[in-house]
């Protein structure tokens, strides 16, 4: 009995280091578990969406029944039962969605509120303008009327498809296309909503974008989209982050991303993903299996992708680059931790198909607890890509005895211009290291946080100022007394 | 300051400490010398507490308290420094950023305020020159592609600003030039003082003629073997240990590093 109320409380402290595992009381309208035909079909009509839509839904689904889920990854996981995952699920509201936040549910700005992103203008960061979705949608996006004055589009993906349907069937699934991967062609029949971002010609976006994600709903799968189109000589920087309750159960979220950069177009994607990790031991947690791509179309564009990915029971993510354009630039930048039980396989690919074609790639993989962390990297040169560069950077830190960093990287290389250097290095966090630092007379959280941080500091250069402070201060919470 | 009693301590089941009796007041510079593999390096390190020893029997005493259940931070913010025969590199984080860090956690422990950064800069400006690292390695990762010479000066530096009562140079000297040994050891010099005690560790009695000991210990086989002032130390030099430790003596004379 003694035993079982120690237990109890290890839990609940561990438990307690995930801030974000709260659960909103709102009332939300769902479709049942399951899926077939006539659920796309609902979530399209939801939607009220136009017929080119439902279409492309419909044809994903026939596509995704004869694909199977892809079992190369490292990471370990009882088979999904697709049918007893709800595809739709959102805050109930009056008919139509709120026209101003004023009319959001207090509840949900609430919500947000203690996420730390509050979304009232007039409280948000300065500078950041937020699309906030919850479970299947967005419900408020901020600071619209601001961007909309330099042109630039910044909204739900819903919105976008009424507002702007040329942009949508121009650009939808030309970057990630329905029959990519299990996952991709899953989301492309069922995503219910997701952010939409159009920079027009030669705008430098006025302030950054960012889109957060929650998941509230138990049993409910999230499957949002994201587009990005930078045109020509643009430039626009991208936020996203993540949350969701605590469960014991395991939740899906699938998400697609697409990035576009026309001629001398840059775009640069951050993401801090903190979905709930699971317990101690490896209960609960969020699947994270998402796609996301970027297409330098244009000559001289350049895609940035900055990862940090602490959350997620098991993390299946590789953010990638097509270098198409003459001259194009693509940079992968990661930090990928992983606790207790956390399972990731993350990395990303450098497709080189224009000429003198460029890539970077920065990965630094923290293993603590018993978990599995693993980069999976493929570096491509085209027989016509001429003259292109790659300089790929792994790096592993380990934490306990008990946990595992892996390194898979693919180079095929069709073009004899081309120059390409791999580094990797594995190193256990030293306990001269340690020792050094503490007799320095830091404490043994303090040494961690520092020896971790100075190993993530490439990476975190990358990411936006207010975003590399919350980054740290993940990381240090991540990692509180992992080391054994 | 620092008075050790019948101390015993082992690393792997193996005994490296056989009995060490050392008794440092404040104000005097001690020099422990030894062969390689006497135990010199162990003493320094479970004087500052690493876990990785065991201390199976005997006491540390610091100031009239004893610290062999205090953890290696705590010791430190009681004003243990130890200068390490090789400085840990600690990569992506500044050199100031780690100094800062180490600072205002001992003050903290200590119950003192933390330094602002612009006090912070203007001390570790002014002891940086003093013991003669260059201004850029600053803001550099910790020791972090330092040559040799660079990481010991940043050992003194680092010793500069934490400011203890008992510092503990450990092969201070391997490593370094006989001009780079000058600059540290004047370093160290402008750190002696009256309240406070400062242990050199040696393989060869040259860094003595720059850092002069008031007393001289010869450690071999776990055990201070003899202690005496600073003509010990030139004895040694001529004679080698095997004097006093009965091995032959052109063992000795191979260089350590």
């Amino acid at each position: 009995m003694k035993e079982q109320e120690r237990n109890q409380e290890i839990k609940d402290l561990t438990k307690k280091k995930y801030e974000f595992g709260f659960v909103t009381n709102i009332e939300s309208e769902s479709l049942p578990p399951g899926l077939n035909e006539d659920t796309i079909r609902a979530i399209s009509k939801i939607k009220n969406e136009p017929q080119f839509m439902l279409e492309w839904r419909l044809d994903a689904y026939a596509k995704w029944l004869k694909m199977s889920e892809p079992s190369w990854a490292n990471v370990k996981y009882p088979p999904i039962d697709y049918q007893d995952i709800i595809y739709y699920s959102a805050p109930k509201q009056d008919k139509d969605k709120p026209q101003s936040l004023d009319e959001v549910d207090p509840e949900l700005l609430a919500t947000y509120e203690k996420l730390g992103i509050p979304l009232h203008e007039r409280a948000a960061l300065a500078g950041v303008a937020v699309d906030a979705v919850f479970d299947s949608v967005s419900v408020a996006t901020t600071f619209k009327d601001t961007l909309a004055k330099h042109g630039v589009i910044f909204s739900s993906f819903s919105e976008a498809v009424h507002n702007h349907p040329e942009l949508i069937e121009k650009y939808l699934g030309s970057v990630v296309p329905t029959t990519d991967n299990f996952f991709a062609a899953l989301n492309a029949a069922v995503f219910s909503d997701g952010s939409f971002v159009y920079i027009p010609e030669g705008v430098r976006c006025p302030m950054e974008l960012s889109t957060y994600f929650r998941i509230n709903s138990l049993n409910t799968g999230q499957f949002e989209r994201t587009l990005v189109i930078a045109d020509k000589g643009s430039y626009v920087s991208y936020l996203e982050g993540c949350t969701a309750p605590m469960r014991d159960e395991n939740q899906l979220h699938a998400a697609v991303v697409e990035l576009v950069a026309l001629d001398d177009a840059q775009i640069k994607y951050s993401t801090v993903q903190n979905w709930y990790p699971g317990d101690i031991d490896g209960k609960g947690g969020i699947y994270n299996f998402v796609t996301k791509r970027g297409k330098c179309a244009g000559k001289r564009s350049k895609i940035s992708w900055t990862q940090v990915e602490t959350g997620s029971a098991i993390t299946w993510k590789y953010p990638s680059c097509i270098l198409q354009g003459d001259d194009s630039i693509g940079e992968f930048y990661s930090v990928a931790v992983t606790n207790n039980h956390q399972q990731a396989d993350t990395g990303t690919k450098m497709i080189h198909l224009g000429k003198n074609t460029k890539s970077t790639i920065i990965s630094k993989g923290i293993s603590a607890g018993k978990s599995q962390n693993t980069y999976r990297g493929l570096v491509r040169v085209n027989p016509k890509a001429i003259n292109a560069r790659n300089y790929s950077q792994c790096d592993s830190l380990l934490m306990t005895d008990e946990c595992g960093a892996h390194t898979f990287p693919t180079m095929q290389i069709k073009n004899n211009s081309a120059q390409i250097e791999h580094e990797a290095t594995t190193a256990k966090i030293g306990e001269e290291q340690m020792f050094y630092c503490q007799q320095r007379g830091l404490s043994e959280e303090e040494a961690v946080s520092l020896i971790v941080s100075g190993f993530c500091d490439e990476v975190f250069k990358e990411l936006p100022m207010e975003f590399a402070v919350e980054a740290k201060k993940l990381l240090e919470v991540s990692l509180e007394g992992a080391v054994g | 300051m620092l008075k050790i009693t019948d101390l015993y301590a082992q690393v792997d089941g193996y005994e490296i400490l056989k009995g060490i009796n050392l008794d440092v007041k404040a104000g005097e510079v001690h020099a422990i010398m030894g062969p390689n593999g006497s135990g010199k390096s162990t003493l320094s390190n479970v004087i500052a507490g690493r876990e990785v020893f065991d201390v199976t029997a005997g006491n540390i005493f610091f100031q009239g308290e004893d610290i062999s259940k205090l953890s290696v931070e705590e010791r430190a913010a009681k004003g243990i420094f130890l200068s390490f025969q090789y400085p840990v590199e600690i990569p992506g984080v500044k050199n100031t950023v780690f100094l800062r860090a180490a600072l205002n956690a001992q003050r903290k422990l200590q119950g003192e305020e933390e330094l602002d950064t612009a006090e912070f800069l203007r001390l570790v400006k002014e002891k940086a020159k003093l013991v003669g690292l260059k201004p850029e390695l600053l803001s550099r990762s910790v020791n972090d592609g330092f040559s040799g010479g660079e990481k010991k000066r940043n050992e003194i530096l680092q010793m500069a600003v934490l400011n203890p009562s008992l510092a503990i140079l450990d092969e201070t000297d391997s490593g370094l030039d006989i001009d780079a040994l000058k600059t540290v050891a004047e370093g160290v010099n402008g750190l002696r003082s009256s309240d406070r005690a400062i242990i050199v560790i040696t393989h060869y009695q040259r860094l003595l003629d720059y850092i002069v000991p008031d007393h001289v210990h010869v450690l071999s086989g776990g055990k201070i073997i003899k202690s005496g002032d600073r003509s010990l130390a030139l004895e040694l030099e001529q004679k080698g240990y095997g004097w006093l430790t009965g091995a032959a003596q052109g063992e000795v004379t191979l260089p350590s590093v």
